[in-house]
Formats: C-alpha cells, sequence, structure tokens
C-alpha cells in the first residue's frame, strides 16, 4: 500500500488539506473525505459526467483525476455556485426551465454549464448540446436544459451589458 | 359537491370541469386558485433548491458512524458449478471484516430468497452460477478501496458448464438444466411447469373462439418480433445502508427502493426481527424506472453483515453491475396475427410469446399477473375476439423482466399490437393512420370491456389522432415521402396510437406478495395553516413533492407552497406499495384527493360552529367556507386550522388530520398518438430523426409543465431503446455491452427534439380525474420509432425490422435491398 | 472503479521523466492526462506499480512554428488543440479532428501525446498525423530521436517506443497553402470511438491535379492504416468521382476491421469506404490551386 501524499487546494474558495494514497480518485476525496456530496458517481468508464467539477477554470470528470494531481488547483463544485446565498443564474435557469427532475445529473451538468458560458456567452442551441455531450441525463431528455442553459446565458449577459 | 366516496360517472371534460370548478367557486374564483397554486398550474418544483445546490441526500451521500463497505464478488462464467470458495487471502487482507458466502447464509436460511414473482433467487450462489456476474460472495472492508482489493483476492473454483442464451433453445429436451433447485418441481406458482427451463404459461381470452374467426377470415397476417432485452438504467445505481443496532435489535435500512415498505415487510419477514423494528428509509433516489423494485441480493448481504458485525454496512452497486445484474426489461420473443376483413377491419388478435426470464423469475408484477398486464395487447382498437399465450423461460441469463417504464409489459403489448396494426396496413395498402381510425374504439363505447379482459375507463382515440394528424400536416408529409421514395430515399412516417394501463390496482386483481396494492395518503394541518401529508408511494423525480401538494391545495385551500410533502421513512409514512407502473397519481393522488376531503369535511363543522350557522347554510369558496348568501360571513382554512386546535365544537377532538388508504376501483387508461419522421442515410444506416410529435391524455393535468418533463424523458428512453439499446449474450453465457462504452445513452447531441401535445378525457372513476402519465411517453415512443424505421423500407415490401434500429441493421437491410448504389 | 496501489512520482522536467522512468523501468508507466490509462487502471486492465506524470512539464505544453515546421509538445491537451490559432491557420486538421475526440470534459484533460502514444487503434490523431506526414520525437537515456508516424505502429497497441522513452512531440511539415483536409468519423454517438474514420490531407497543382496526398483510417485494422494504393491512385490525376469511388474501393479491400458492438465486419468495411468517399470530396472542395 502507497505512502499518502499530502494534497493542498483551494475549494469553493477554501483552502483545504487532505491525505490521499495516489490512487485515490478526486471525486472520491470530495465526497468522502471533505464531505461535499454535491457532485456525483454515476458510472466507472468516464461516460457520464455526474461527477463533473471545474478544476483550474475547466470542466473535468472528477472520476479520471488522481487526488494527487490536484494538488495546487482551484476547485469549483456545485456547492460553491451559490454566492451569498444568492443561486447562479445557471441554478436559476435549472429551476426555472424544469430541467431537473431525479437531480443526480444535474450538479455535474450545471457545473459544465458554467464553464461553458464563461468559455462561450452566447451559445448555439448547437453549441450547448455538443457542449453538454459529456454529461448524461436519463429523465429530462435535455431538451429543458438547453433552456435552463439559454435563460442562464441571457441572464449572466443582462448583468453583463452597461446600464 | 362530490361526496368523497362517490364513484362520479362522467359523460364528457366539460361536465369533468364543471365540478371542479364548484370545488373552487367563489367570487374571485381566479384570485384564489392563483393563491394556491393547486391543480393546473405549471408551477415550479418545490424540491428543486436542495437539487440545484448539491444538498440532495443520495444514498452513497448517507454516512453514519463506523460504516464499513460491501464489494461483492462476482460469476465470470455464465453457467457453472462452484467448486470450491477459498476466502482465507481475503480475509486476512488489512481492513477486511468478513467475506461472506452462501454458507454463512445458510444457517439463517438466507443464501436463497423469494423473487415477487413467486420464484426463488440465489443470493450468495450455493454450488453454482447461474448467469454471467451472478453474485458469489461479499467482502466486508473498512473502506471502498480496500474493498475492491480484497474481492480479487478470494480464490473461487469453478467448472464450466454449457450455457444456454436463447429461450426457444432453453425449451429444447437436451437443453442444459439451470435450476438444479427446482429438479422434479412440476408445480410452479403460476401452474404447472412442463419442462426442467419451463416457467410458468399463462393465457388469457377465448383460444376456441379466436381460432374459428382466423379460420374464417378474409385477411390474416403474422409477424414475429423480439421485443430485445434492455436495461433502464437509472443515473444512480442501487444500494443500501444497512445498520442493525445490537442494543435495541433495531434495523435501520437506507436503500434505493420504490417501495420502501415492502421492502420492509420482506425484510421482517426474513429477518425474523419484528416489523416494528425494522426502519427501511428511501431517501433521494436518482432516477428508478422500475430498476430499483426489486431486492436485490447486495441488499440481503449487507442486511447480514450489520447485523453479524454490528456496524453500518454500505453496499452501492457500480455501473457494470447494475446493467449486468440488476433488473433488466423486456426480453420478450413474440408473434403476433390479426384477422381482418378486406377493409382492414380487425375481427381477431392472436398472440404467442416466449418470455425470457433470465436465471430466475425475479420479475417485479403483482402476483396473479406473471405476464403483467400484457393482455393489454389489444390496444385502444375494438378488436371482438382475441387469446393471448406467454410461456415464461429459464435461460443463463440475469433476473428479472419488469423494469424500463413498462407499466408490466405494457412496453411489450403495444408494440406488438403497433407493429400489427401496420403489418396489416401494409398487406391491404391501406393508410397506417386510416387503418386505425378504422378500428378505433369509439368514445361511446367507454367504459369498454376489451375481449382481454379490461374495463378501459375512458378514451377519445380518434380525436387525439386527428389532431397529431392536423398538426403535422400528415398527407403532406406522406406526399413528401411519396416524392422522397421515387428519389431513391428513405424517409418513414411512424405512428403510434396507444392505450396503457397503470395504476395498480384494485385489491380483488392487484396484489404484490399478497399485499394489495392500495395506495395511502395522511395529512396533519398545523395551528398556524400549514399542512404536512405523508404518501406510500416513493418519487424517484416525479415531483411528488410539488403535484401532490398541488393537489391538496385544490381540495384543502391551502397554498401548495404551504403544504409539506414527506415519502420514503417507513416509520412515518402510512403504507403503501410505492411508485412504478405509473400508479402514484391514480392510486396516491387519489387517497390525497379523498383524504383531503375528510380533512375539509371536518373543517366544514368546525366552520359551522365558529359562524354559528348550519353546515347546509355554507358553501365552499376555494380557500373558505362562507354563508350562502352572505360572502362575507366566511371563515378561511387558516382560521378553521387555528380553531381545530382551541376550538371545535363540543365533542369533537381536536386536531385536523386525516388518513386514506385507496383502493382504487379500476386500473386508468392513459392514451396518445405519436407520429415521428425520420430519414435515413442510404450510406450509413443512420437516422436523423427530423420530427416526433407526441400527443397525450391522461385526464386531468396536475402540472403541465411537470407533465412535459416526464414526456421528455420518456421519449428519450424510447429512442434510446428503439435505436440504439440491447444487453446481449455470446453463446458462453458472457453478456455483452454492459457498460456506457456499448450501452446506448444518447447525450444532448443524439436527442431528437420533442413536440408536445394533449387532449384532456379525465378518467370517471378517478376523485380528480387523473390517469398517470410517466411511462406513455416510453410506451408509445418505442412503437412510433420503430414503426417510422419500418414504414421507411415499406415500399419494398419490408414488414419488420428487430430493434435496435442500429446504424449497420439499418445497413444490412440497405444493402441487402441494393439500395446504397 | 478502484485502481490498485502505485506509487506516484510528478516529474517538473522531460529529465526527471526520463530517470524516473529508467528507475522503475517496465514498473513504470507515463500519465499525461490519464483519460485512456485512468480509466483502464479503474477498470484493473492496467496496473502499474509506478505511474509517472508529465502533466506539470512546461516545456511539453508548447504549440510553435519553427523553420516551416509546425512543433505540438506532446503534453497539448485536445482542447488546447482546439484553442491554438497557429494550428487552426496552419493545420487545421488537427484541431477538427480533435473536435470528434471524446467530449469537452475529455478533451480538457486528454494529450494529444497520450492520443499518439497509447496505441489504441481507435485513437483518433495517429491517422490524421499520417496524412499530414508527420514524425513523433521521442527522447530516452541516449538521446532523442524523430520516427514518421507512418510506420510507428506495430500492432494492437504496440508502437516503436523503446523502454525508457518519452514522447515529447510532434513534427509536422506546414502542409502547402491551398490544401484540403477532412476527417471522417462514423460513430454511434458523440464520444465514442470510430466506427469508421477516414482522414485525408491533400494539394492540388496549378491545373488542378492532385499533387500530393494522404489517405489513412482510424479503427479499420490492429493498427491506423494509411492507404497507400489509393494514394497512388489519385496521385497526379484529377480526382474525378470515378476515381474517388475506386479509392474507397481500394480502402474496404485494404482494411481489416474487428467485429464488434458497434457493428460487424462487413459494415464497417464498406464504411471504410463511404468515409473514404467523404473525406475525398471534402478535402478536394477545400483544396484551393497552388
Amino acid at each position: 500500500m502507497a505512502d499518502k501524499k499530502k494534497i493542498h487546494f483551494t475549494l469553493n474558495g477554501r483552502p483545504v488539506d487532505v491525505l490521499a494514497e495516489p490512487r485515490e480518485l478526486l471525486i472520491h476525496v470530495l465526497r468522502e473525505q471533505l464531505g461535499e456530496t454535491g457532485s456525483h458517481i454515476g458510472c466507472e468508464t468516464s461516460h457520464c459526467g455526474a461527477c463533473t467539477v471545474d478544476l483550474d477554470g475547466e470542466s473535468v470528470k472528477s472520476c479520471t483525476v488522481l487526488a494527487v494531481q490536484a494538488d495546487g488547483a482551484e476547485i469549483l463544485t456545485v456547492e460553491g455556485l451559490a454566492k451569498n446565498g444568492q443561486l447562479h443564474p445557471v441554478q436559476e435557469g435549472f429551476m426555472q426551465e424544469h430541467a431537473l427532475q431525479c437531480g443526480f445529473c444535474t450538479p455535474g451538468i450545471m457545473m459544465r454549464a458554467y464553464r461553458l458560458l464563461a468559455e462561450n456567452p452566447n451559445p448555439s442551441e448547437s453549441e450547448i448540446r455538443v457542449g453538454l455531450s459529456g454529461n448524461l441525463c436519463r429523465c429530462t431528455g435535455y431538451q429543458n436544459i438547453v433552456k435552463a442553459v439559454q435563460y442562464a446565458a441571457a441572464k449572466l449577459g443582462a448583468s453583463r451589458s452597461p446600464g | 359537491m362530490i361526496n368523497d366516496r362517490a364513484i362520479v360517472r362522467l359523460a364528457d371534460e366539460s361536465e369533468f370541469t364543471a365540478e371542479v370548478t364548484k370545488m373552487a367557486a367563489t367570487p374571485a374564483q381566479g384570485e384564489v386558485k392563483d393563491n394556491l397554486i393547486g391543480i393546473g398550474h405549471a408551477r415550479k418544483r418545490k424540491e428543486d433548491p436542495r437539487f440545484i445546490q448539491g444538498k440532495g441526500r443520495y444514498l452513497d451521500d448517507i454516512k453514519l458512524p463506523g460504516t464499513l463497505f460491501g464489494r461483492l464478488v462476482r460469476s465470470p462464467y455464465g453457467h457453472a458449478r462452484v467448486k470450491s470458495i477459498n476466502t482465507r487471502k481475503a480475509l486476512a487482507y488489512p481492513g477486511v471484516h468478513a467475506v461472506i458466502t452462501a454458507n454463512d447464509l445458510k444457517p439463517l436460511k438466507l443464501h436463497w430468497m423469494p423473487t415477487l414473482a413467486g420464484d426463488v433467487q440465489a443470493v450468495l450462489a450455493d454450488e453454482k452460477v447461474c448467469f454471467h456476474n451472478q453474485e458469489v460472495a461479499m467482502v466486508i472492508a473498512d473502506d471502498r478501496y480496500i474493498a475492491a482489493d480484497a474481492a480479487e483476492l478470494v480464490e473461487v473454483e469453478y467448472e464450466e458448464l454449457p450455457a444456454v442464451v436463447d429461450p426457444h433453445k432453453a425449451l429444447a429436451p437436451d437443453a442444459p438444466v439451470i435450476r438444479d433447485d427446482l429438479a422434479g418441481k412440476t408445480d410452479g406458482a403460476h401452474g404447472k411447469r412442463t419442462h426442467h427451463n419451463h416457467i410458468f404459461t399463462w393465457e388469457v381470452g377465448d383460444k376456441q373462439a379466436t381460432d374459428r374467426v382466423f379460420g374464417e377470415a378474409e385477411v390474416t397476417v403474422k409477424e414475429s418480433m423480439t421485443y430485445q432485452r434492455v436495461h433502464a438504467s437509472p443515473l444512480e445505481t442501487s444500494g443500501c445502508v444497512a445498520s442493525f443496532d445490537k442494543v435495541k435489535g433495531e434495523l435501520t435500512v437506507y436503500l434505493t427502493s420504490q417501495a420502501p415498505h415492502v421492502v420492509r415487510t420482506v425484510l421482517a419477514m426474513l429477518s425474523g426481527i419484528p416489523e416494528s423494528k425494522v426502519h427501511v428509509v428511501s431517501p433521494d433516489i436518482g432516477g428508478g424506472f422500475g430498476n430499483k423494485v426489486p431486492v436485490y441480493p447486495g441488499y440481503v448481504v449487507a442486511i447480514v453483515a450489520s447485523i453479524v458485525l454490528g456496524r453500518p454496512v454500505k453496499w452501492v452497486e457500480d455501473r457494470i453491475e447494475n446493467l449486468s445484474t440488476g433488473s433488466f426489461a423486456r426480453d420478450y420473443h413474440m408473434t403476433g396475427e390479426l384477422a381482418a376483413d378486406k377493409n382492414g377491419r380487425i375481427s381477431a388478435l392472436r398472440v404467442h410469446v416466449i418470455a425470457d426470464h433470465g436465471a430466475f423469475n425475479a420479475a417485479a408484477d403483482p402476483t396473479k399477473w406473471p405476464a403483467g398486464f400484457f393482455s393489454i395487447c389489444t390496444g385502444s382498437y375494438d378488436i371482438p375476439t382475441a387469446y393471448a399465450r406467454v410461456d415464461g423461460v429459464y435461460t443463463n441469463k440475469a433476473p428479472g423482466g419488469i423494469a424500463y417504464r413498462c407499466s408490466f409489459r405494457v412496453t411489450e403489448a403495444s408494440y406488438l399490437i403497433e407493429r400489427m396494426i401496420d403489418v396489416l396496413a401494409q398487406k391491404l395498402d391501406i393508410d397506417k393512420a386510416e387503418i386505425r381510425f378504422r378500428n378505433f374504439i369509439k368514445s361511446g363505447q367507454f367504459p369498454y370491456r376489451s375481449s382481454l379482459g379490461w374495463d378501459y375507463d375512458s378514451g377519445n382515440y380518434s380525436a387525439a389522432l386527428k389532431k397529431v394528424l392536423d398538426a403535422v400536416d400528415y398527407a403532406g408529409l406522406r406526399k413528401e415521402q411519396a416524392a422522397a421514395r421515387a428519389r431513391g430515399d428513405l424517409m418513414g412516417i411512424g405512428i403510434a396510437t396507444f392505450t396503457e394501463v397503470v395504476g395498480a390496482g384494485p385489491r380483488k386483481t392487484c396484489d404484490i406478495l399478497g399485499i394489495s396494492m392500495f395506495d395511502s395518503c395522511e395529512i396533519r394541518v398545523h395551528p398556524t395553516g400549514a399542512a404536512i401529508a405523508r404518501f406510500g408511494t416513493k418519487s424517484q423525480g416525479q415531483a411528488h413533492e410539488t403535484t401532490y401538494a398541488q393537489i391538496l391545495a385544490t381540495e384543502i385551500g391551502i397554498s401548495s407552497d404551504l403544504i409539506q410533502i414527506e415519502e420514503g421513512d417507513t416509520d412515518t409514512a402510512p403504507y403503501g406499495l410505492g411508485t412504478y407502473g405509473s400508479r402514484s397519481t391514480p392510486v396516491g393522488g387519489a387517497a390525497a384527493a379523498l383524504a383531503g376531503r375528510k380533512i375539509r369535511q371536518k373543517a366544514k363543522k368546525i366552520a359551522a360552529h365558529l359562524l354559528e350557522a348550519s353546515e347546509d347554510d355554507l358553501d365552499w369558496a376555494g380557500d373558505r367556507f362562507q354563508v350562502k348568501g352572505v360572502p362575507d360571513q366566511f371563515k378561511t382554512m387558516t382560521e378553521i386550522a387555528w380553531a381545530a386546535y382551541n376550538n371545535t365544537p363540543d365533542g369533537m377532538e381536536a386536531g385536523l388530520e386525516a388518513v386514506e388508504y385507496y383502493d382504487p376501483p379500476n386500473l386508468t387508461f392513459p392514451f396518445g398518438a405519436y407520429l415521428c419522421v425520420l430519414d435515413i442515410d442510404r450510406r450509413t444506416g443512420e437516422t436523423k430523426i427530423r420530427r416526433f410529435y407526441a400527443l397525450d391524455d391522461c385526464g386531468t393535468r396536475i402540472n403541465p409543465m411537470i407533465i412535459e418533463g416526464q414526456i421528455h424523458g420518456g421519449l428519450t428512453e424510447a429512442f434510446a431503446v428503439a435505436m440504439g439499446q440491447e444487453l446481449i449474450y455470446d453463446d458462453n453465457g458472457n453478456i455483452q455491452g454492459a457498460s456506457f462504452m456499448d450501452y446506448f445513452v444518447p447525450t444532448a447531441v443524439e436527442t431528437p427534439h420533442w413536440e408536445t401535445d394533449y387532449t384532456v378525457t379525465p378518467s370517471p372513476h378517478h376523485p380528480i380525474g387523473a390517469k398517470g402519465v410517466a411511462e406513455s411517453p416510453h410506451v408509445g415512443g418505442v412503437s412510433a420509432f420503430s414503426n417510422a424505421v419500418i414504414d421507411a423500407f415499406a415500399h419494398h415490401g419490408v414488414t419488420h425490422l428487430s430493434m435496435p434500429h442500429t446504424p449497420w441493421r439499418l445497413w444490412q437491410t440497405i444493402h441487402g435491398l441494393g439500395l446504397d448504389k | 472503479m478502484i485502481p490498485t496501489s502505485f506509487e506516484y512520482h510528478a516529474a517538473k522536467t522531460v529529465d526527471e521523466a526520463l530517470a524516473l522512468l529508467d528507475t522503475y523501468g517496465e514498473d513504470g508507466k507515463i500519465l499525461a492526462g490519464g483519460q485512456s490509462l485512468l480509466p483502464m487502471m479503474k477498470l484493473r486492465l492496467a496496473e502499474p506499480r509506478h505511474v509517472i506524470d508529465i502533466s506539470k512539464i512546461a516545456e511539453l505544453r508548447a504549440v510553435r512554428e519553427l523553420n516551416g515546421f509546425l512543433h505540438i509538445g506532446a503534453g497539448v491537451t485536445e482542447a488546447g488543440v482546439i484553442a491554438s490559432e497557429l494550428l487552426r491557420n496552419k493545420a487545421p486538421l488537427i484541431g477538427e479532428t480533435a473536435c470528434q475526440i471524446g467530449d469537452p470534459q475529455i478533451r480538457n484533460r486528454g494529450t494529444i501525446g497520450g492520443n499518439l502514444a497509447h496505441g489504441d487503434p481507435g485513437n483518433d490523431q495517429p491517422a490524421v498525423m499520417m496524412v499530414l506526414g508527420a514524425s513523433v520525437t521521442l527522447r530516452g537515456k541516449a538521446g532523442e530521436r524523430s520516427i514518421p508516424v507512418d510506420g510507428f505502429y506495430s500492432g494492437f497497441y504496440s508502437t516503436q517506443m523503446k523502454q525508457g522513452e518519452l514522447l515529447t512531440g510532434i513534427r509536422i511539415a506546414v502542409p502547402a497553402a491551398g490544401s484540403g483536409h477532412s476527417y471522417c468519423k462514423l460513430k454511434r454517438k458523440i464520444g465514442d470511438f470510430a466506427t469508421a474514420a477516414a482522414a485525408v490531407q491533400l494539394s492540388l497543382d496549378k491545373n488542378g491535379n492532385c499533387a500530393q496526398i494522404g489517405i489513412a483510417l482510424t479503427n479499420l485494422a490492429p493498427v491506423p492504416l494509411r492507404v497507400k494504393d489509393a494514394e497512388k491512385l489519385l496521385v497526379g490525376k484529377r480526382i474525378s468521382d470515378e476515381l474517388i469511388e475506386q479509392a474507397a474501393q481500394i480502402a474496404m479491400s485494404a482494411c481489416d476491421p474487428a467485429e464488434d458492438l458497434h457493428g460487424p465486419v462487413d459494415y464497417r468495411t464498406h464504411m471504410a469506404g463511404e468515409m473514404t468517399r467523404r473525406a475525398l470530396r471534402e478535402a478536394l472542395s477545400r483544396a484551393g490551386r497552388q
């Protein structure tokens, strides 16, 4: 059994220190050691995207990242989307557009949508669908998820524009 | 005023609307209705806040101090004798607490467990394994990492046996014997067993009369079709946290179950622990679709481990385990026949099915229905004579059969009849919509007794189909198709006009392990006018916290914002049979309405007392009782709630609560008309869905937004089934494609656009006229897609193509017809 | 879901990585993006005792043009390839191919070096690099060497890389102005490995005849497959529909696909032909005159 490594990173704005075996997956460290259970596990072949988090400004599947690889990183998970009790426009959009049913895929999809909009503030529907191609949903059929992302794009755009 | 026990007979929607309107009658009707946010509102969901903030509480989120982790050791063979199991190395691995095998379960008589279908299933393999990945042992360790390592150290010696994975071959005289434990047992749970791999034969209808009609018919058609083995694959896999408290002698189990009360009863029976000391809790569930109804071996072993070790034990399956061993769906091998006149008017239906149940019949059907509700296979059509026979068969495949949004085999039944009517249409060169109009049960025929024994409550099939055809310009589409065919292109138009049967069910006919299929609602109104209601159903994403609150808001005049809904904790929720088969609205929703009316009855007495008036002088005005003709003399429900706790009339108990256990008088029959337009690439066999128009009638629509979401989801699952999903086994009994690498779960890119529409034909026997809807899109969707694909080749004489309609299969058809030149 | 235990070493430079490779020999495995290796480790199809992480080595992440050659560091992610304006302008085929690999999350981590070194016949960049005439740079204790991608793959998961060597970069001669390119990938769903894919890079002379062409197939043989006979057929000629058809037939004869759940042999063989047709047409439509 390998010695545990000291890993330090920023999670939702706060510094964390964990000890983890090299083989420990980032998703497990987030969920088990740090108690942030918002990110979920839906498969073991890196397809479903339920574990998606934002790592150093990029969407990644945290089940396919070793915790040790996150040393020194800045990580944002669903628990960090809302600020000061205020929901992020992505979260608002999901509720307004009925873009979730069982909610299991939702954190991963919202984290992906968050980064998608940061990279592409005015995506077309096709760009949204391709942008979400790393996230599976069984309940919604994606149509309302697309609308939720469009809602968030509009809201973010409005808050960005002057006057 | 609707009597809370009356069965309301309504001729049509307008009469029903009048009744609902009366319930909410008030001078400022619209305003009250808006404040209540009750039935009919597309209100946002009450459960969303926790999910969108990552604060849902799913099974794997549950952490109890001292929890150990279980990992199953599974068979790499489809059929083999277990010669020996050596656990020494695994037990010696640091951090391992126990390794459990069948031998450990034998003294507790738990190495086998009863299934919901009257069979038994091995909990851990005893002497042989009968399907690939069957459970053989469970390692219990400090954490999942150690458990994963230790599981590989369990040494199992197998002696491979020939496997049989084709149900037809399984019935050959020299087919391998799969169930040694049933040797010599010719009496099955559903009648005589005629072969060592035969499970049951179920028949319905009139065979003699049907054969006679076929013998005399002008036209007959016959088609064989397999509805392939698929899997519901909810995004969250199954799991449990079992915690036995040695001090109190109490067992608590958190588990991903769509039916927690039934699980509790089963666990009490299996363990011998009094049911009052068994606490089963279903937390938030990440999708069920029927996959989370059965009691899985993993649950049982984890529970035993917890009892033995005195510590909580968590077991969560991974995706490959889920796809390869969790309850599959379908695997129905059907042959359909229609007898008709030359105008396409059907006179009889004859069906034979070989039902592949895998190695153990673990299908989650109501007891008396080994083939589920397959007898709905006369569909939306007035077929005077019919006969169906289903033969259940064992094979060396994973156990199950009922799952995946199927309403107990309604998917299979509906597929059969929707395909057959297209086959008949093609044979007679009658338009596929026209032939349906000619055969629909007419709206004047309801309630309609089908030739296979169902009493359809209400329907208006012609209106539904007509609305769809008008919306899509059907005539224009057929013209376009003719032009496409002339060019050599493959354009398909698929129609599905389905009727399904949901809401199990009346206690005369429906039970699960002997427990009648009622369901329940218990309401308590608090002094300050808010309320809590608990149910025996269990949502896995169907928004019960919202829709039940809406029903109650309309019934008891309290805003749905103020009504908390709870499900899943068997200590507090009234007994219920759970959520599957679209039964929550028909049964749970009815219980809600009637419990609500009991609340209102008591409230009326209190109001009369407060207003010093007679009950007969009071009108209900949506959220208040007011004196007839004196509208400023009223008491709101808020005032009444307060009074319930300090000013009830003499002789009346304090409090404002009610409970209803609802035994439905009948099932409900939602229906729909779907139309799919698609184009197939002649070179690659790829299909592009151009348009999908889905009209659903689920009776009263509680929340249109939620209905639409269910339709989107069910259609997407239908798309997956029709176009790509299958779980196949090779001849050695090894499952192929049981991971997301190969099992087709579409992304947002492949998933088509959905257009939804509706009509409203209330159920006359349901207190609010609602029927349930969530499985309809899946039932109808698969048929619509498949019919569309086959329609694309109809002009080449193709009458059927097997699902899934993968590009390579379609290309083989194209290539065989020489269409890719 | 759970990998076996291993020791983890993060290299800060290429020399450090080589030293670690030398130390651990066959027990050492390079981890770059991890989007191929980690899934294999989670299914315990790979159980390396020592994992050498090269993802933080800055020198492996450069994209440069030098003396008529494009140099892509092996550690550049597929997302980085897509984002590179230089590559988009000079060799757009590479970024277009990257867009068809995996999904956004996977592209953020998966590297082009990994896609080339892994040896899975389903990887997409190898066929593309073949038609671009690219070479991979391998560095070991003994020094550096350059191997043409065409010839780099010797079998299923098997390349010319020697024990102790690291693939540090890819070198591509800048395609001529007016080149046409295409990567046509038939797949069951987005993110899947190819059921059949064809890569084409070509240039036309001033008469509109084919001056130079590369055609290669993905996932239609145990290795990425260059279809030289089809190239020979087309070079020097005006690429007509008839010639495209003949080239497609050659591709069909040349390929040797395995049957899997996405298609039997006859389907994949015919799709080799169809993807070749489509890639040739698209590349031709994009090509200008020199």
